[in-house]
Order: C-alpha cells, then sequence, then structure tokens
C-alpha cells in the first residue's frame, strides 16, 4: 500500500490496472504486511554469520556489504558446485506452468512472481547470464537477466513468499523441487546477512538454550510442572514424567513450541498423559530433555550448516541419556530435518537401537537410519494392536477435520497414521476435498519461519486455499475441530481460522487421544484437558 | 419494473461483465487463472467473486436486504482486504456494476425514459458500496487485532505459566473487556 497519497493520485488509483510490462522490467514494491522485519543484529552475531547490521527492508540503503554481487556469484557457484539438485533445478525446468497455479501465495495474493516457475525464475535468469554459455551471449532473449540492486531486493521478497511446502514440486513433469532453490536463495541471503528476525533469533536462542524460545532448563521443567497441576485438575490423575533421566528406554523431542503456546500446550499435555498411561500399563520408560528440548528446526530456514549445529543436540543427548532410540513430538519441518536429512548430517547414531516397540514388538523400519519415530505412527500403532484402552465418546462434541502438515505429508509420507488415529479417538470425522488434502495439502500459509506478527497480511491471504476448505466441511458437515500434527499448524492456523472461518477450532491429535484415554484409577472424567465440561457433563460441577 | 426486467434476462451477462472488470484489477496471467479455473478449492479466489456476484446481482434487481447482501460481500472484500489494495481499490467493485449496467442498457435506459429506475437501482449499489466498507473496515481491525493479540498471548501468558507475574487474571480479563 502506498501511504500519503494527493487527492487526484487518489482518484487515479482507484480503478487500478496493473502494470503492463514485463516481468522482469516490473521491479518488486515492498509492501508492508507482506514481510517480516530483518534480524537483529545481536542474533547474527550470536550465530557467527556474516555481516550483522541493523538494516529496514523499506529503506533504500540495505547497507550491503560492497562487495555484496561478488559474496552473490560466490555463493551461487559453491551451491551449484556442492548440490547437484539446485543445478539440475536450474537447467531443466521447460517452464511449462504446471506448478504456476499451485502455490498457496499465488492463489491468494494473485502476483504473477508468486507462481513458483516464475519466482525460480527470478534467480534462474541470473544464472542464465553469468552460469550458460546461451545466457552470456544472447542476454534477455535467452531470459538472462543482470544482477542489480532491485533484482537481489525482489529476490529478497519473493523468497521470504514461499513456506518450501513443496506442493508446487508435486505437479512438476520434471520434479523440480522449488522449495530447494528457496533453500539456496535463502543461504545466499545470509551470506548478505539478509535474514528476518523471526528466523535468525530464534535460531540464536536455540544455539544456546536448546529451543527456539530460549527457555533454559529450569524454566522448561517449570512449564512441566504446571502440566502436572493443570493435568491433575482436569482429569484427576497426577502424572509423574521423567526429565534428563539416564537410562529411560526411549527419547521424546518435540517442538518447543507447543510448551508455550495454546493449543498446543494441550498436546504438551497429552503426551503426558498417554507416557503416564504407558508407564503404568507396561512400564514404558520415556524421558524428556531440557537440553534436546526443541524438535523444531528454524535452522533448516538458514542454512544447511545451521540447521545441522542445531539438530545436533538430538543424537547427543540421545547418546548422553543411554536412551535405546527417539520418539518424535507433532512437528511439521522438524520431520523434514529428521527424515531427509539427520541420518547423514549428524549420524551415524549405531549407538542407538533400530526402533521397535517395546509394547507392540512393531520394528519401524522406516525409521532404521535416523533411530527416530513419529508419535503419530507409534501411538497408531499401540491401537492398531489394542493396547489402549480408549472412550472415543469423550470427544463426541467434535467434529474433526484433518490438515496434513506439508512436511509430514510431502516430506515423508505420513498420511494414514494420523487419520487412523483421529478415527479410533473421536467419531466424527470428514476429510477436505481431494485437492486439498494429503499430498495435495494446502499449506497453513505462514510455514518456513514466516509465522511472525508484522506479515499478517501475507499470511492470512496464503492461508485463504487451506481455510477455504476448511470452510466448505463447516458448512457442509459442522466440523468445528480441525486436527493437525505440526506445531506451525496449531499456532498459525487459530489466528486463520479467527479470520475466515470462524467457529472452528484447533487442535494437536495426541489431545485428543489424552482425552479419549482410560486411565488406570482415573476419578469420574468430567473435563477434557482443556477445562471443558465433557459432552453429558455440561452441568455437573466436579 | 422494466429495467429491472431486462436485468434479470440478462443476468449471466451481468455477472460476467462484473466479473471481468474485477479480474482485470490482477494481471493479466492472474485474471487468465481467475477466470479460467474453475474448481473452487483450486481456485478459490474466482469463486468467491463468482458466487457473491450472483447473489449481488439478485440484491441489485430485488432490493436490499442487509444480512444477504452483508454475506454475499463479505468473502470478497474479506480477499481483497488482504489482497495490498488500497482500501478504494479494495471496494471499488461495487461501483464499477453502476458502469456496466449503464453499457449493456444504454440504449434501453433512452428509449424507454428508465432514468427514474435506473436512480434506484444504483442507489441499491451505493447502499452496497457502504456495506462492503463496513465489512472492509471490519476486515483490516481484525487483521490489526489478530497481531495485538499474538503478542499479548506470547508475552503475557508465557509469563503467567512462568510463574513471573501475579494477578495477570484479572488484567487480562480487563484486556479482554477493553476489546
Amino acid at each position: 500500500m502506498t501511504d500519503d497519497l494527493k487527492p487526484h493520485e487518489l482518484i487515479a488509483n482507484i480503478q487500478p490496472r496493473p502494470p503492463q510490462t514485463g516481468w522482469m522490467n516490473t521491479p518488486a514494491v515492498i509492501r508492508k504486511g507482506m514481510f517480516c522485519y530483518a534480524s537483529n543484529p545481536k542474533s547474527v552475531e550470536i550465530l557467527k554469520l556474516p555481516n550483522a547490521r541493523g538494516w529496514n527492508p523499506l529503506e533504500e540503503d540495505w547497507k550491503l556489504p560492497k562487495n555484496w554481487k561478488e559474496i552473490v556469484f560466490e555463493g551461487l557457484r559453491q551451491r551449484l558446485d556442492r548440490f547437484r539438485t539446485f543445478k539440475l533445478f536450474m537447467d531443466i525446468c521447460v517452464r511449462c506452468g504446471a506448478c504456476a497455479d499451485k502455490c498457496h501465495f499465488f492463489i491468494g495474493t494473485g502476483d504473477p512472481k508468486n507462481m513458483p516457475v516464475l519466482r525460480a525464475e527470478l534467480l534462474r535468469s541470473v544464472y542464465r547470464k553469468d552460469f550458460t554459455a546461451a545466457g552470456k551471449i544472447f542476454g534477455t532473449l535467452a531470459g538472462a537477466r543482470e544482477l542489480t540492486l532491485d533484482v537481489l531486493k525482489e529476490w529478497w521478497y519473493y523468497f521470504f513468499q514461499c513456506t518450501e511446502c513443496r506442493r508446487c514440486s508435486v505437479f512438476c513433469p520434471y520434479g523440480i523441487d522449488t522449495a530447494e532453490i528457496t533453500i539456496m536463495a535463502r543461504e545466499i541471503f545470509n551470506l548478505l546477512g539478509l535474514n528476518i528476525d523471526w528466523i535468525a533469533t530464534p535460531i540464536a536462542n536455540c544455539y544456546r538454550t536448546g529451543n527456539h524460545l530460549g527457555i533454559q532448563p529450569h524454566a522448561f521443567k517449570d512449564m512441566i510442572d504446571f502440566f502436572i497441576d493443570d493435568i491433575e485438575e482436569k482429569i484427576g490423575i497426577r502424572v509423574e514424567p521423567n526429565i534428563n533421566k539416564k537410562g529411560a528406554d526411549i527419547l521424546f523431542i518435540t517442538p518447543s513450541g507447543d510448551v508455550f503456546a495454546d493449543p498446543g500446550t494441550y498436546t504438551a499435555m497429552g503426551y503426558l498423559v498417554l507416557f503416564h498411561y504407558l508407564k503404568e500399563k507396561y512400564g514404558l520408560d520415556v524421558t524428556w530433555s531440557t537440553y534436546a528440548s526443541e524438535g523444531g528446526n528454524f535452522g533448516f530456514f538458514t542454512s544447511h550448516e545451521t540447521m545441522k549445529r542445531l539438530n545436533a543436540k538430538m543424537y547427543a543427548e540421545a547418546k548422553r541419556l543411554g536412551v535405546k532410540w527417539i520418539l518424535g513430538g507433532e512437528c511439521g519441518h522438524m520431520w523434514r530435518v529428521i527424515h531427509q536429512y539427520m541420518g547423514t548430517m549428524n549420524g551415524p547414531a549405531d549407538f542407538l537401537e533400530e526402533p521397535v516397540s517395546p509394547i507392540t514388538g512393531t520394528k519401524f523400519d522406516n525409521a532404521k537410519s535416523t533411530k527416530m519415530v513419529h508419535i503419530a505412527e507409534f501411538t497408531a500403532d499401540l491401537i492398531k494392536h489394542g493396547k489402549l484402552d480408549l472412550d472415543p465418546s469423550r470427544n463426541d462434541n467434535l467434529i474433526v477435520t484433518f490438515h496434513d502438515s506439508c512436511n509430514t505429508s510431502r516430506g515423508m509420507g505420513l498420511l494414514e497414521e494420523p487419520r487412523y488415529v483421529i478415527k479410533n479417538v473421536c467419531k466424527n470425522f470428514y476429510e477436505m476435498p481431494s485437492n486439498t488434502i494429503r499430498e495435495q495439502t494446502f499449506c497453513c500459509g505462514s510455514g518456513s519461519g514466516l509465522n511472525a506478527g508484522e506479515n499478517m497480511d501475507l499470511r492470512m491471504i496464503g492461508g485463504f486455499p487451506r481455510a477455504n476448505a476448511v470452510k466448505y466441511v463447516h458448512e457442509k458437515h459442522g466440523v468445528n475441530m480441525l486436527a493437525c500434527i505440526c506445531a506451525i499448524d496449531r499456532a498459525v492456523l487459530p489466528v486463520s481460522m479467527d479470520y475466515w472461518v470462524p467457529g472452528v477450532n484447533v487442535t494437536g491429535i495426541h489431545e485428543m487421544v489424552a482425552n479419549a484415554l482410560n486411565l488406570p484409577g482415573q476419578p469420574k472424567r468430567t473435563k477434557n484437558l482443556r477445562g471443558e465440561p465433557l459432552p453429558g457433563m455440561e452441568g455437573d460441577d466436579e | 419494473m422494466k429495467l429491472e426486467k431486462l436485468m434479470k434476462e440478462r443476468n449471466a451477462d451481468l455477472i460476467n461483465a462484473w466479473f471481468t472488470s474485477l479480474i482485470e484489477t490482477y494481471p493479466a496471467n492472474t485474471s487468465a487463472f481467475l477466470k479460467n479455473q474453475k474448481d473452487p478449492f483450486a481456485n478459490p479466489v474466482g469463486n468467491a467473486f463468482r458466487q457473491g456476484f450472483k447473489v449481488i446481482i439478485d440484491q441489485i434487481v430485488e432490493g436490499i436486504d442487509h444480512q444477504s447482501a452483508v454475506s454475499a460481500l463479505d468473502p470478497i472484500v474479506r480477499i481483497r482486504a488482504v489482497q495490498g489494495f488500497l482500501p478504494s481499490q479494495a471496494v471499488s467493485f461495487v461501483f464499477s456494476i453502476k458502469k456496466i449496467i449503464r453499457q449493456i442498457f444504454s440504449k434501453e435506459i433512452r428509449e424507454n425514459h428508465l432514468e427514474d429506475e435506473l436512480t434506484t437501482i444504483e442507489m441499491r449499489i451505493d447502499e452496497l458500496s457502504l456495506i462492503a466498507f463496513n465489512i472492509y473496515m471490519e476486515c483490516r481491525e481484525k487483521v490489526f487485532q489478530l497481531k495485538a493479540n499474538e503478542v499479548r498471548d506470547r508475552t503475557f501468558k508465557a509469563l503467567r505459566r512462568a510463574g513471573l507475574v501475579c494477578d495477570l487474571e484479572q488484567v487480562e480479563s480487563d484486556l479482554t473487556e477493553h476489546n
């Protein structure tokens, strides 16, 4: 939006006509509400990443290092040599357009530079100019262009309007993963000190305290203690979780967001209730860690090296505690890091056992390399073997739909397990339309570190395709609960629902599991984990 | 009324022309997508515009029912409110139907002296524009409220849970009341 228009300018603008120039000749206009604030230089310094300084995306001067072009070209060259995929993705796109209308940001904003093909072309055009013979000779005729300050700013604006959700890649006949192009672009920004603060400060926190929120070990334990009291007040059972317990069977790691923000806190309580049940019934010893206190990894949105530095604590803590294997909570990008990178990046974790459920004997072959199992899979296996005593009627007030998180669905193929769990813990479940779920799921609109407050317009419009499908099942089936297995989803979807589909709440699946679970020695259950009366108990004050 | 009858007969033309004028406010590639992709989940923006216009045209012809007008305009304005348009641009589509009606029925209006009827129709459109403005403001206020809530939730709730403040529930309920 433009401020301070004169009356005649305002009238001229009332019937807007978009620019008729080609995309190369239409510079990006950086608009408030669509971008995230620049990183705090202190956070950049803590990580010892280059070119820490204060700067403002709305100002003309971004205070770039004098040799910024050289840094970009060298950064590109190194990455083209290092990552075969990146080189391939730069060369093989035939601009068929299959991906063009599949991005939630394009569908929502209507900005053509949010078409995945064009977003990639922003970078590819510079690659052509300086790294291909045709581009060097034929220039714009070959789709090549010079790297200028405007081009750099355009990159920054649009590569922070991509949530790396990979929906576009599902439709690409060549399998080009546009998320990887965004990942490379963001690596280059970090060489220039051009990160956003919503990513830079959490990673600086995580590097020092083990979690994005900067919770120190004693405060983390305080939070768990708070949950213990809360659970006792609501369901009458005092759970006794292990924290940093050496020799436990399993180490549990989950996103710290669930420890501090509603409604994720109810999911965290759900884990505590489930582990209590498994300890009482089957003697399973699960421990939390105040050091590996973060499953998420915003380093993934910064550089491969930063991702590796933040991820290293998982195996280190598993080794220190001497557990058999690692169980991971409901999170999205955490699982892409674990599934796609961790085994080779910080492994091999040959000090851990290949994960086998001590209760059912199921061998989790897919986690053979990483030694880390997703809790949706673990719980689905328990239910499948009849190991959980469930009363789904406690969730009768819920009419549920399921949002597939981008990274767990497209990044690791976890499609059936969460649905199996949901269908066993509640009776009312309705799917959203088929082109908005499973591999084709729409992003929440705030992933990959874009869940800040200052870019709320972008978050709302990017989240619209997902919300539109929720609205459909809300109106058709009365859906009032949106279930998901991602902590960022749990943080951002309530906001999106508030704007687009009021009347729909958000939950993790283990909150519903805990509400349905019959615990040994439990008193009469009257409330759910949110403190709301259970169905049929509305008049009961107990 | 004669003009109303004419408008009913050419309902589809009106909707199409109005839809076209709205999608022309987007770049060419985008407007082609908004027009051609018919799946309501693959193209929720284009679908919201079309569905809304169907109801609104009926309102213009038959008279405004406030609640129905709000329900039909809300999905369109709610989208435009977060697409980075100026406030005037976001709601200007309501006015453009005036020009479309005058263009499509110019001959009939002139020959049959339908100016009085046209005035009635245009007053309904003016009313719709005011409703659209209300919705736009509500959406923008909502966006800022959501931002404010996030900041409040992050700080107040975290501090309370960490046991670092007392009497916070009272502070929170005061804040909620003031909201």
